[in-house]
C-alpha cells in the first residue's frame, strides 16, 4: 500500500484546484488534458508496460463516445448506463482484436498496421452507417442533471475525469506490482525469452489489451459526456491516436505518472500554439508529430527518465547511493 | 448485374488502377524488406508528391508526364534525407522507434500540407484526362492506360537496379544479413537512406502518373496507403513479385466490391481482405517470413 502514496498525494492535490481556481477557460483546458491523460494511460498499459505500440487507440475512444452517445440519443437509455456500456463494448472490441492479432502472432510493425487499419476502417464505417449519424453526427440533447451525467459547472466535470484518471492510475501501479506486471514486461522486453520461462504471452497481452481498451474507451465516453456530440473524425481521428500514444512517449513510456505528466505537456504546447499562430487547422497536429520525434530522438525514456536521472545525479552528489527498485523499474 | 458488359470493364479498370497500388506499394515493400519496418510515411509523401505534382503544372505548366523526370530525383532526396538525417539518427537502432518516426513525419507533412493548402480538393485540367481508348467491347481511360505501362516500366527498372547494380546488390545484402554486410565493407546507414530514396521515389512516380486522372487534398494518401498495405501484406512484406500481383488483386477486387457495394464501402472490402489474410497466412502469397 506504500506505494500508493503518490498516486494518493498527487490525486488530493488536483482534486483542490477547482476550489482554487474559477476560470472556466482553466478548467476546461484541465479537464481536456485528463481525458487526455487518461487515453494515454489506456495506450500506456499496454505499450509502455507490454511494448505493442498501438497506432490506432482512436479504435477504442471512437468505441466508447459513440456507445455512449448512441444509447442515449437514439434509444434513451440512462446516461451512467450507457458510459458503463461505452467501456464495456470498448473493451470488446479490445478483446476481439486482441484475439485476433496475438493468435496470428502479429508484433510490432504488423501490430500497429493493423491497429491503425482498424481505427480508419471503423472512422469509414461510422461516416457513412444511418446508426452513428453518418456525416451529420450523434448529438445528445441537452438534459442539465445527475441522472443524465450533464452538469453546468466545469469543476463537475472535472472531479469526475479526474476520478478516472484516479482509477488508471491506481491500476497502473497495481500493475507494476504485480506478478501479471512483470510477466508483462518480460514480453515487452523479450517475448521469446519469457515464453521460455513459461509465460503464457499471447495471454499477458490479451489481458493487457482488455484493460488498455477499457481505459481508452473510458475517456471517450467521457468526450461524448462533456462536448454531446460525437462525429467520425472526432472519434475515430488520427488526433486521439496521436495523442494517446504521444503522452506517454513524452511523459516516460511504462511509467505510473508519465501519461498524466505528458498530457498537460501536450495540451499546453497546443494552447500555446494556438496563442501564437491563431486556431488554424492541422497546426497542433504539426507540433505533436515533431515532439514525438523530437522526444524518441533526444529524451527516449521522456520527462519522467529525466527526473529518474537528475534524482540519481543529486543523490550521488550527496553520497547517497541510488535506489534499486529505480533501477529494476526502468531497467 | 453480372453481364459480362458490366464486368470486364470493371475488371480492366481495375487491373489498371491496381498498376497504380502497385507503384505506391513497391516502395513500401522495399524499405520494409531492407529496413524491416513499416513505413507508416508513405501516404503522407505520395499526398505532398501530388501536392508537387499539382503545383509543378500549375505554377510551370509542366504535364505530370513531364515531371516524373523533376520530381522523382527531388522526391529521391529528400526520403535519402528523411532516414538519414533524421528517421535513422532518432531512433538510436529501435524498431519501434523507427515506427514512430516515421508515424510523426507522416503526421508533420499531413498536417503541414492541411496547414497550408487548407482540406479543399484540387484537379488538373490535361487535354487527355477524358479521352478513351476503344478495345472491343470497353472503353479504357487514356490516363490509366499510361499509368498501368508506367508502373510496369517503374517495376522493371527497380529490377534491374535490384539485380544488376553495385548498389542493388548492396541493398540485397543488407536485407538479408545486416551484419554481414557491415562487415564486408557495406556503409548500412547509406543503404537504409538509399532504399528509402528509392521507395520515396516510387511514390513520386506514383504521384505523376495519378494526377492526371485524380485529385488532390492533404489526405489523399491515406486512402492508398491502407490499399498499399493491404497489397505488401497479401503479397509478402518485403516480395517484389508478391507486390505487383497483390496489387492487380486488389485492385480488381476493389473495382468489384466498388460495383457490388458502391464507392465508399469499397474499402471496406479491402479490409476484408486485408484481416482475412493476416488470419489465415500473415506471411503473404509470397513472403517466407512472417
Amino acid at each position: 500500500m506504500k506505494a500508493l502514496v503518490p498516486t494518493v498525494i498527487v490525486l488530493t492535490v488536483l482534486s483542490a484546484v477547482p476550489l482554487l481556481v474559477h476560470s472556466n477557460v482553466t478548467l476546461n483546458f484541465l479537464v481536456v488534458a485528463l481525458m487526455i491523460a487518461l487515453a494515454g494511460q489506456g495506450w500506456n498499459i499496454l505499450g509502455g508496460y507490454g511494448g505493442q505500440y498501438s497506432f490506432g487507440h482512436a479504435a477504442f475512444f471512437g468505441t466508447g463516445a459513440y456507445v455512449t452517445a448512441i444509447l442515449q440519443a437514439r434509444y434513451g437509455i440512462n446516461a451512467w448506463v450507457g458510459f458503463a456500456a461505452g467501456i464495456a463494448a470498448g473493451a470488446a472490441l479490445g478483446a476481439v482484436l486482441g484475439a485476433i492479432t496475438f493468435r496470428s502472432g502479429l508484433r510490432g510493425s504488423y501490430f500497429a498496421l493493423v491497429t491503425l487499419a482498424f481505427a480508419e476502417v471503423l472512422r469509414i464505417i461510422a461516416s457513412v452507417a444511418v446508426i452513428t449519424g453518418a456525416g451529420v453526427g450523434t448529438l445528445i440533447k441537452l438534459d442539465l442533471g445527475v441522472r443524465t451525467l450533464q452538469f453546468q459547472s466545469r469543476a463537475a466535470y472535472y472531479w469526475i475525469i479526474l476520478a478516472l484518471v484516479g482509477v488508471s492510475l491506481v491500476t497502473a501501479q497495481l500493475i507494476e506490482r504485480s506478478r501479471f506486471g512483470v510477466w508483462l514486461i518480460a514480453v515487452r522486453e523479450n517475448e521469446d525469452a519469457a515464453k521460455a520461462l513459461g509465460v503464457d504471452a499471447n495471454n499477458v497481452k490479451l489481458t493487457a489489451m482488455i484493460m488498455s481498451a477499457a481505459i481508452t474507451a473510458a475517456a471517450g465516453c467521457f468526450y461524448a459526456q462533456y462536448f454531446l456530440f460525437v462525429d467520425s473524425g472526432i472519434a475515430f481521428g488520427t488526433w486521439i491516436s496521436i495523442q494517446a500514444l504521444l503522452t506517454p512517449i513524452i511523459g516516460g513510456v511504462g511509467t505510473v505518472f508519465g501519461p498524466l505528466l505528458g498530457a498537460l505537456v501536450v495540451k499546453s504546447l497546443g494552447e500555446a500554439a494556438k496563442l501564437l499562430a491563431g486556431d488554424a487547422p492541422g497546426l497542433d497536429l504539426i507540433i505533436y508529430g515533431a515532439v514525438l520525434v523530437l522526444v524518441i530522438w533526444f529524451a527516449p525514456r521522456g520527462l519522467m527518465g529525466g527526473l529518474t536521472r537528475a534524482r540519481k545525479l543529486v543523490m550521488r552528489r550527496t553520497g547517497q547511493a541510488a535506489s534499486p527498485t529505480a533501477e529494476v523499474r526502468h531497467g | 448485374m453480372l453481364s459480362p458488359a458490366i464486368l470486364i470493364p470493371a475488371i480492366l479498370n481495375g487491373l489498371l488502377i491496381g498498376a497504380i497500388y502497385a507503384l505506391v506499394a513497391l516502395g513500401l515493400t522495399l524499405i520494409y524488406g531492407v529496413l524491416h519496418i513499416i513505413n507508416f510515411a508513405h501516404g503522407a509523401l505520395l499526398s505532398a508528391a501530388l501536392f508537387a505534382a499539382f503545383f509543378a503544372f500549375r505554377l510551370l505548366g509542366l504535364d505530370p508526364y513531364l515531371a516524373v523526370f523533376l520530381l522523382a530525383p527531388i522526391f529521391f532526396a529528400l526520403g535519402y534525407a528523411l532516414q538519414r538525417f533524421i528517421i535513422g539518427p532518432a531512433s538510436h537502432g529501435d524498431d519501434r522507434n523507427m515506427l514512430l518516426a516515421t508515424l510523426g513525419i507522416a503526421v508533420i507533412i499531413e498536417n503541414a500540407l492541411l496547414y497550408a493548402f487548407r482540406a479543399d480538393t484540387r484537379t488538373i485540367d490535361v487535354a487527355y484526362a477524358f479521352q478513351t481508348i476503344d478495345i472491343g467491347s470497353t472503353f479504357l481511360a487514356v490516363p490509366r492506360v499510361v499509368g498501368f505501362v508506367g508502373a510496369f516500366a517503374v517495376a522493371i527498372v527497380l529490377w534491374l537496379i535490384m539485380t544488376f547494380t553495385d548498389t542493388g546488390r548492396a541493398i540485397r545484402a543488407v536485407a538479408k544479413e545486416k551484419l554481414g554486410a557491415e562487415l564486408a565493407g557495406i556503409d548500412v546507414a547509406h543503404v537504409y537512406a538509399l532504399t528509402f530514396g528509392l521507395g520515396t521515389a516510387c511514390v513520386a512516380i506514383a504521384a505523376c502518373l495519378l494526377l492526371p486522372s485524380y485529385y488532390v487534398n492533404p489526405s489523399v494518401g491515406d486512402a492508398f496507403v491502407l490499399v498499399a498495405f493491404t497489397i505488401v501484406v497479401l503479397g509478402g512484406m518485403g516480395s517484389v513479385p508478391g507486390a505487383l500481383i497483390g496489387a492487380l488483386l486488389i485492385g480488381v477486387a476493389e473495382s468489384l466490391s466498388g460495383l457490388f457495394l458502391g464507392e465508399s464501402l469499397g474499402q471496406i472490402g479491402i479490409f476484408l481482405i486485408f484481416i482475412v489474410v493476416l488470419l489465415v497466412r500473415p506471411s503473404g502469397l509470397f513472403g517466407a517470413r512472417a
